[in-house]
């Protein structure tokens, strides 16, 4: 290696470094600023401080009135739990059916999954809220679990579909030959070898779930039902810019559950999204 | 299947007994997605159709307007303010947020020490970047005594309350997509791998600049990855909510600068409850988003190019 590609690397080397510190500063001085006094916050651009504190965490997990925000972290890991086990049971389930079966309308039922995945949720938004309304669903979870019950993340599906075609169907065969039935087959052989496609799943229904705002602000309006997301919006509504510190705690804390299982199962992220084109 | 149908010829009957099972068996596995397709896609789908022709505001039944719905829309200023702000967002977000994930993914792609944490670093804005607290912190940024503006003092910038101006409003969200980049430059990368290295060897021994081999090597060859980011970012972006909603504190302001159309169609279904109006308002959502997929789909063949001709 010669001197000038040397040194163009490191170059390349710190540019990256560089560059990738000041895209990911702000979140860094979030942290920071949430243990730093109310006083401090807006004194300096720096992440350093004479002086911590817990306080900010203590008056914005007690923001509210009444409801602490171990309700809202209680209402959103229920809901995202929910909606997991729902998609990764309800989507495996259709895409064996797409993947492995013959019966009749499946060309057509098909299209109709690949042209939902395209479909701006908009346009089915204003009926689907109607019937949830008529049901007395609003204020509960499940106009936001109902529909993953129902596969309506057909992404999932095609996903899925996508990995079941490439088990080979000689392991149908002697599984039949073992006196498996179709019912077997997919709890027996596919979902075993599909735990690959079955994390990514989880874990971007994950993410994707406890990030839905919209969804949320759409259903869920009494306090007692908030999740994360809608009560960090409390703090916009009610305290404003005085109370910037118990914000950025909540905040911190709300991304908390995201970020661990992104670093838990980062190789089967960065695999998934770069084999899929799943994003985050 | 193959082979065990060979086999069971003979038995003609046993076999149409056992697709029967087949075909019941597949309409199980099936039947959570069917309801739910039928019940909460298609069946809205064709209502909401039918209520964007309607006056509705989801207590008193659906009374039939025809095409005042659409009409109006068209001499609503705020509804012509909101595909502004749409259409501009996504014309400025898009390419830049993709120029940015290939020349980072280019730079990434080089064997070197650390590159799993860079990916990481570099990732990790995207997989954040759609949450109420990430955009509740790009409010605070840009604030005028936000930390952007801390740090233009430094260097003896005078700077102003971006998100309080309506000029700079809208400028403020879309850095906050372009931060976001980290997941387009993960597919980049992982389409770059998938470049064989005899080529950029072929083109070293051709002499090619470097410039020359990022344009006629890379690029063409990793046209099929850029469609595909492309297709994907255009249906993110265009109903981009979440940002708008906490910058603006669910107003879309200063002067109607961040009413992106999934905000305005919220406050017209959600807050004044012309659900037929919002209905309406989805489906030129729905024919806008429609004709640019068309026009991508139909111009890539000019500029998308295939290792094995485009065949699937």
């Amino acid at each position: 290696m010669n001197q000038s590609t040397k040194t163009s690397r490191i170059v390349t080397h710190v540019f990256i470094i560089v560059f990738g510190l000041l895209m990911l500063y702000p979140v860094v001085w979030m942290v920071a600023s949430s243990f730093k006094p109310e006083t401090l916050i807006f004194s300096s651009p720096s992440i350093f401080s004479k002086e911590w504190t817990l306080d900010n965490y203590t008056n914005g997990w007690n923001v509210v009135r009444n409801v602490t925000f171990g309700q809202f972290f209680q209402n959103s890991f229920l809901i995202s739990m929910i909606a997991v086990l729902a998609n990764l049971i309800t989507c495996s389930m259709a895409a064996y059916a797409f993947a492995r079966l013959k019966f009749p309308l499946k060309k057509l039922w098909f299209a109709c999954m690949l042209m939902t995945i395209m479909l701006p949720a908009h346009a089915t938004l204003i009926p689907q809220y109607t019937i949830f309304h008529n049901l007395g669903w609003v204020n509960t979870i499940l106009p936001l679990t109902v529909p993953k019950l129902l596969a309506t993340d057909a992404f999932f599906i095609f996903l899925m579909v996508q990995f079941f075609r490439g088990i080979p169907r000689e392991l149908d065969e002697s599984a039949i030959m073992d006196g498996c039935g179709i019912y077997q087959i997919y709890t027996r052989i596919i979902m075993p070898l599909a735990v690959p496609v079955l994390i990514t799943t989880a874990i971007f229904t994950f993410i994707w779930t406890w990030d839905d705002f919209f969804s949320q602000i759409l259903y869920l309006n009494t306090v007692d039902t908030f999740t994360v997301p809608l009560g960090l919006r409390l703090f916009l509504d009610s305290q404003g810019e005085s109370s910037w510190g118990s914000v950025f705690a909540m905040s911190v804390l709300s991304l908390i559950p995201i970020t661990t299982v992104f670093f838990i199962f980062q190789r089967y992220i960065v695999e998934g999204i770069a084999t899929t084109g799943i994003k985050g | 299947m193959k082979s065990t149908e060979a086999l069971e010829t003979p038995m003609i009957k046993k076999k149409s007994k056992e697709k029967r099972k087949q075909y019941i068996a597949a309409y199980v596995f099936l039947l959570p997605w069917l309801i739910g397709f039928l019940g909460l896609i298609l069946g809205p789908m064709i209502s909401s159709l039918y209520l964007s022709f309607t006056r509705f505001d989801l207590l008193n039944t659906p009374e039939w307007i025809g095409l005042s719905n659409f009409q109006a829309m068209f001499q609503d200023e705020r509804w012509i303010a909101s595909a502004k702000v749409t259409l501009t967002f996504v014309f400025i977000a898009v390419p830049t947020q993709l120029i940015a994930a290939l020349l980072v993914a280019v730079l990434l792609n080089k064997k070197m020490a650390g590159i799993g944490f860079y990916r990481t670093t570099y990732y990790l804005p995207s997989l954040l970047g759609g949450s109420v607290a990430i955009a509740i912190l790009w409010k605070n940024l840009f604030e005028i005594d936000g930390l952007v503006n801390q740090v233009l003092a430094y260097f003896n910038i005078q700077g102003q309350g971006w998100i309080s101006h309506p000029d700079y409003a809208l400028g403020t969200i879309i850095i906050l997509a372009t931060w976001q980049f980290g997941a387009s430059m993960v597919i980049f990368l992982a389409g770059l791998k998938q470049i064989p290295k005899e080529l950029y060897e072929a083109a070293a021994v051709d002499g090619g600049t470097k410039r020359q081999v990022f344009f006629r090597v890379t690029l063409p060859l990793l046209s099929p990855v850029i469609f595909f980011n492309l297709v994907i970012e255009l249906i993110k972006s265009i109903q981009v909510f979440t940002s708008a909603f906490i910058i603006s504190e669910g107003t879309g302001g200063p002067i109607n600068s961040t009413l992106f159309y999934t905000l305005y169609l919220y406050q017209k279904g959600f807050t004044q409850f012309e659900m037929g109006y919002a209905s309406a308002m989805a489906w030129v959502l729905v024919f806008i988003l429609g004709v640019m997929t068309l026009i991508i789909f139909f111009s890539s063949k000019y500029w998308v190019h295939y290792e094995d001709g485009g065949k699937l």
